[in-house]
């Protein structure tokens, strides 16, 4: 490994090594090093193969604003090398490269050139003939997208967590303009957050010389109060709320004012052979020369249009590379840095640029000459060619936010037209380079955004408004830039528009031909700026070469709309933490030592069956059951109008129920469609205990609170779901299992059917409920949760003589069905009515109350509905689907379908119920059933087909 | 889309804490003829601009209140309990 001798402000601890793996090659590094420092550290220079061609691929940017340095990072892919700090063991791989980077077979796409993949090549190749598609697909989907997502769950498993940051102001950028804002805005009082890209505040000035300065402002904004956050970029602004994605942390910024200092993107430059290993933007050989001590190469041509080329080929100079020569595209340029390189003997050569790059997988050497080429060109060896193409304000947050830009013809960009309300832009994005200028619109931006607020005085208003006065007197922008050409010099080497997406200048050229001669169609046809630089490398060389395509001026190109994420972004990230709630009741753990296999209902866990589905609906019926109920939704309704309430909510009456007494209740909305059922029991005058179906417990409290809400009764409303467990002991030998463990009486003189009492089972306090879903003789017992397993084993142990066995949701739903039990939502639909579900007797119209539902209900008493909910019986055996149609006698169509069919073994038949024509509607009646294609006659039952008059129930 | 919601009880807070229970949309105080209840049960102004609605808290105190929020922009003027 070489390095530089110490560099001031160098990230690097040399005392510190770190290895990782880089496709298996140990290679060793520098704790602070970025992968790709280290492995540039090491001699390698090709970082990946491009997308389409498959071309090599080099350190660009260094500053994660290009897609060039994209690897794979323990398993993750589309991590950039060249921020992606080392992590001793780290395993790092290359993407889009097969077998390895410096072998690509898929380099044929590249070599074969040319004529084979133009633009739209796979629309227009692929289409024919339709068959083959199959194996098309196969073929293209192995040559699409970059990198490989692991298939094993491991390493997919992210653990993101959203936090919500209400700030007063937030300053997206921590360059200097950046940490002066925050320090300005907080001095005044207000609560800033500060989000920062990079790994430290400070912006270009750490790799620039400045990072003592750096450290003092960030401290100052520290100081003063504000949340700095580094290694975090903003990834969008939307409707005010900004994303920050730090790790493994979502920041969701909601501030109240915004100020964006995010600065310039150093340009690329147009030419043949512009994407060769060894081409580097000056502000990427910089950072390799002041953070990591990297010598970027020996040998350096320099092609600038502006100042920065030249403040780079110093820096070079000053780390020990030799500088072959600097064209200047400027002619004029007599800057301080221009004349320390004459002084140095360094040639400087004007009005040059570099017209092509020359080399085998790396630059060899480059060809200089005057913009468009007149003559005077000359070759030059070199082992890196250092450009640059001047810096493009950084506006696509600012345009998500709502800011306009516009044509800046003296310097070849697009800069800020307008801003909107409550948003500021401060620093070189807002077209102040140099350092003092930048911090004092910094701090100007951060005043104002503060006084906005209401915040600061007299006093500190004087001195924004002078800041600003001197800011519009002072020189804008940096001294002099060059505009460079679409293309410089027209030779047979690609050159290359989007790195991302491999596309050409010719590209381009064949794209405007075939008519695609806006940007934002050339962006959709080319796929131009739609890759992982986001248009950070190429949309200022796009606009331009679109310009020079269709003679439009680059304001009338204009741009294309920015969109998020301005960031490259796991998804895992925005997805935040895998996270499926699930319930289980205080029973759960019991369910699983007896093997019960566990389902999802709703947002719960529960054992579907243990095992025996048949079995477990048979005890029911020969012996006993025990089901945990917990889930059921539980509400206690109490007040001196507890009554009235339900009055108002139900369609039955429950204020003349007795206490200790039981009603069945269907809720419906006030177009009469159900909503929910349950039961009901009086505990005393002013309390009720409600029941709801499991799924629908947290709809029931809203809908009770919002009524509750509206209505001005004295009543409380307080949901028990969770606090109280609830499991169903029912069948003959019931009533002997409770009688060993309680002292309740449970003769049906003493505790008849619909009876609720308050008593202990096992020592716990509970509510029994004498009710009878499944059709046996029942007892649902509700008792705190904390005594659920306590309960649950005394029920089996008491119960273990009678041949009583735990019994899961498939054996519950056969049994209810058996007794014709609807289940909401299963049964009936958004559009049932408990007329259409063979319910009207729940419907007490001679009630006095407007019941929610009331005046929908009096009409479709009058109109009887046009279907109805019915059982059926299935001679064949044959359990159709639920869903299955009901056919008419006669004619196409549809008119009913199945809801629930099963196999009883009690009754020996397939049951089921089904909406069919209110017609067919009584006993005995045929209705056809359409299940996959094969029909089926089912014969009509209108009262439960087990214990129909309920006998078995009540004794 | 993404705003912020005022809980009278809590504060300010993201809307995805909150559900959202419609416009306010008065409940007739007599028996209506079928006109006025098929208004009632189907019809909503669906304003675009202020508009007064419901909001529950359920990531939160369990509060309903009442909003007014400029449909266009979602920008809330007021909450209030009812
Ligand atoms: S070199 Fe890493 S993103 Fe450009
Ligand atoms: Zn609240």
């Amino acid at each position: 490994m070489t390095r530089l001798p110490p560099q001031r402000g160098e990230r690097i601890d040399r005392r510190r090594p770190v290895d990782f793996t880089f496709d298996g090659q140990r290679v060793e590094a520098l704790e602070g090093d970025t992968v790709g420092s280290a492995l540039y550290a090491v001699g390698q220079r090709t970082f990946s193969r491009s997308f389409k061609y498959h071309r090599r691929r080099g350190l660009l940017c260094c500053a994660g604003q290009c897609p060039n340095c994209l690897v794979q990072v323990d398993g993750a892919p589309g991590v950039r090398a060249c921020t992606e700090p080392v992590r001793e063991g780290m395993h790092v791989e290359h993407m889009n490269a097969s077998p390895s980077l410096d072998f690509d077979a898929m380099r044929a796409t590249d070599l074969v050139g040319g004529p084979f993949t133009p633009p739209g090549f796979y629309y227009k190749t692929f289409i024919r003939p339709r068959r083959l598609w199959p194996l098309y697909e196969k073929v293209l989907r192995r040559a699409a997208g970059l990198g490989r997502v692991a298939k094993s769950r491991r390493e997919r498993e992210w653990r993101t967590e959203y936090r919500r940051r209400h700030a007063d102001v937030l300053v997206v950028g921590g360059g200097a303009a950046g940490l002066a804002a925050a320090a300005a805005a907080a001095e005044l009082g207000a609560d800033v957050v500060l989000a920062d890209e990079g790994p430290a505040p400070g912006g270009r000035l750490l790799a620039e010389g400045g990072q003592d300065h750096a450290r003092e402002a960030a401290e100052h904004a520290r100081r003063a109060g504000a949340e700095l956050l580094s290694n975090a970029p903003a990834l969008g602004a939307f409707d005010g709320l900004v994303p920050v994605w730090q790790g493994d942390t979502l920041h969701q910024v909601r501030a109240k004012r915004h100020v964006y200092t995010t600065g310039v993107i150093e340009q690329p430059l147009l030419f043949p052979g512009n994407d060769l290993p060894g081409v580097m933007l000056s502000g990427g050989a910089r950072r390799l020369v002041s953070l990591y001590a990297v010598k970027p190469g020996t040998r350096a041509i320099v092609a600038t249009v502006c100042d920065r080329g030249l403040d780079a080929a110093l820096a070079l100079i000053g780390a020990g590379v030799e500088v072959a020569c600097v064209a200047d595209l400027r002619a004029d340029a007599a800057s301080p840095a221009a004349q320390a390189l004459v002084r140095r003997g360094v040639e400087l050569r004007r009005a040059a640029t570099v017209l092509e790059a020359r080399g085998r997988g790396h630059v060899q050497g480059a060809v200089l000459g005057a913009r468009g080429g007149d003559g005077h060109e000359r070759v030059m060896a070199c082992d890196l060619l250092v450009v640059s193409g001047g810096g493009a304000p950084a506006t696509s947050l600012l345009c998500q936010a709502g800011a306009r830009t516009a044509y800046d013809a003296e310097r070849g960009v697009f800069a800020l037209a307008s801003l909107p309300g409550g948003v500021y832009a401060a620093g070189e994005v807002a077209g102040h380079g140099e350092l003092h200028a930048a911090e004092l619109s910094g701090a100007v931006a951060g005043a104002e955004a503060a006084h906005s607020l209401g915040l600061g005085d007299a006093d500190s208003r004087a001195r924004a408004v002078a800041g600003s006065e001197r800011l519009s007197r002072g020189p804008v922008g940096p001294s002099g830039v060059a505009v460079p050409p679409p293309v410089a010099g027209d030779r047979g080497a690609r050159c290359f528009a989007c790195l991302c997406e491999d596309v050409t200048a010719k590209d381009i050229h064949l794209s405007v031909e075939e008519g695609y001669d806006s940007i934002e169609l050339s962006k959709r046809y080319t796929t131009t700026t739609m890759g992982p630089c986001q248009g950070r490398m190429c949309q200022l060389p796009a606009i331009r070469l679109m310009a020079a395509e269709t003679g439009q001026s680059l304001e009338q190109v204009g741009t294309t709309t920015a969109r998020p994420p301005w960031q490259a972004v796991p998804m895992g990230v925005l997805a935040g933490r895998p996270f499926e709630p699930a319930k289980r009741s205080s029973i759960h753990g019991r369910h699983r030592e007896l093997g019960a296999n566990v389902m999802w209902a709703g947002d719960w866990r529960r054992p579907y069956d243990y095992g025996d589905p048949r079995g477990e609906a048979l005890a029911v019926h020969d012996a006993a059951g025990l089901i945990d109920v917990s889930t059921l939704g539980k509400l206690i309704v109490r007040g001196p109008d507890a009554g009235e309430f339900l009055d108002r909510l139900y369609p039955n009456r429950l204020s003349n129920l007795r206490p200790g007494r039981i009603r069945y209740g269907v809720i419906t909305s006030d177009a009469g469609r159900i909503i929910d059922d349950g039961t009901i029991c009086r505990l005393d005058d002013e309390s009720f205990y409600v029941t709801t179906t499991s799924s629908g417990a947290g709809a029931v409290y809203e809908w009770f609170s919002w009524w509750l809400a509206d209505w001005p009764l004295r009543v409380h409303l307080t949901d028990v779901t969770q606090g109280l467990a609830a499991v169903n002991l029912a069948g003959p030998r019931a009533r002997e299992i409770m009688a060993k463990v309680s002292a309740v009486d449970c003769s049906s003189e003493a505790f008849a059917y619909l009876d609720g009492k308050q008593a202990d089972v096992a020592g716990a306090r509970s509510l029994i409920l004498r009710i009878g879903f499944v059709g046996e003789v029942g007892y649902e017992i509700h008792f705190p949760a904390a005594h659920g397993e306590h309960v649950w084993d005394a029920l089996l142990e008491a119960g273990a003589d009678y041949g009583l066995r735990p019994f899961g949701l498939e054996p519950q739903r056969l049994l209810r069905l058996q007794k014709m039990h609807i289940l909401v939502g299963q049964d009936t639909d958004s559009e049932s009515t408990p007329y259409g579900a063979a319910m009207p007797w729940i419907v007490k119209l001679d009630k006095d109350q407007a019941f929610i539902g009331r005046w929908a209900l009096e009409r479709a008493a009058e109109e009887p509905p046009e279907t109805a909910l019915v059982g059926f019986t299935l001679p064949d055996g044959r359990v159709p689907k639920e869903g299955a149609a009901v056919l008419p006698e006669s004619g196409d169509g549809q008119v009913g379908q199945v809801t629930s069919a099963r196999h009883s073994p009690q009754l020996g038949q397939v049951i089921g119920m089904a909406w069919v024509p209110a017609g067919l509607a009584r006993d005995g009646a045929e209705v056809t059933i359409s299940d996959d294609g094969k029909r089926l006659r089912a014969r009509v039952v209108t009262k439960p087909f087990f214990d129909p008059e309920g006998e078995v129930l009540r004794s | 889309m993404s705003y912020v919601l005022t809980c009278p009880n809590c504060g300010p807070r993201e809307v995805t804490d909150f559900s959202f229970g419609g416009e306010v949309n008065p409940r007739p105080t007599t028996r209506p003829d079928k006109r006025e209840l098929g208004a009632y049960n189907y019809f909503r102004r669906n304003v675009a601009g202020v508009q007064r609605e419901w909001w529950f808290h359920r990531s939160g105190c369990g509060a309903w209140f009442l909003a007014e929020r400029d449909t266009r922009t979602n920008q809330v003027l007021l909450t209030e309990l009812p």
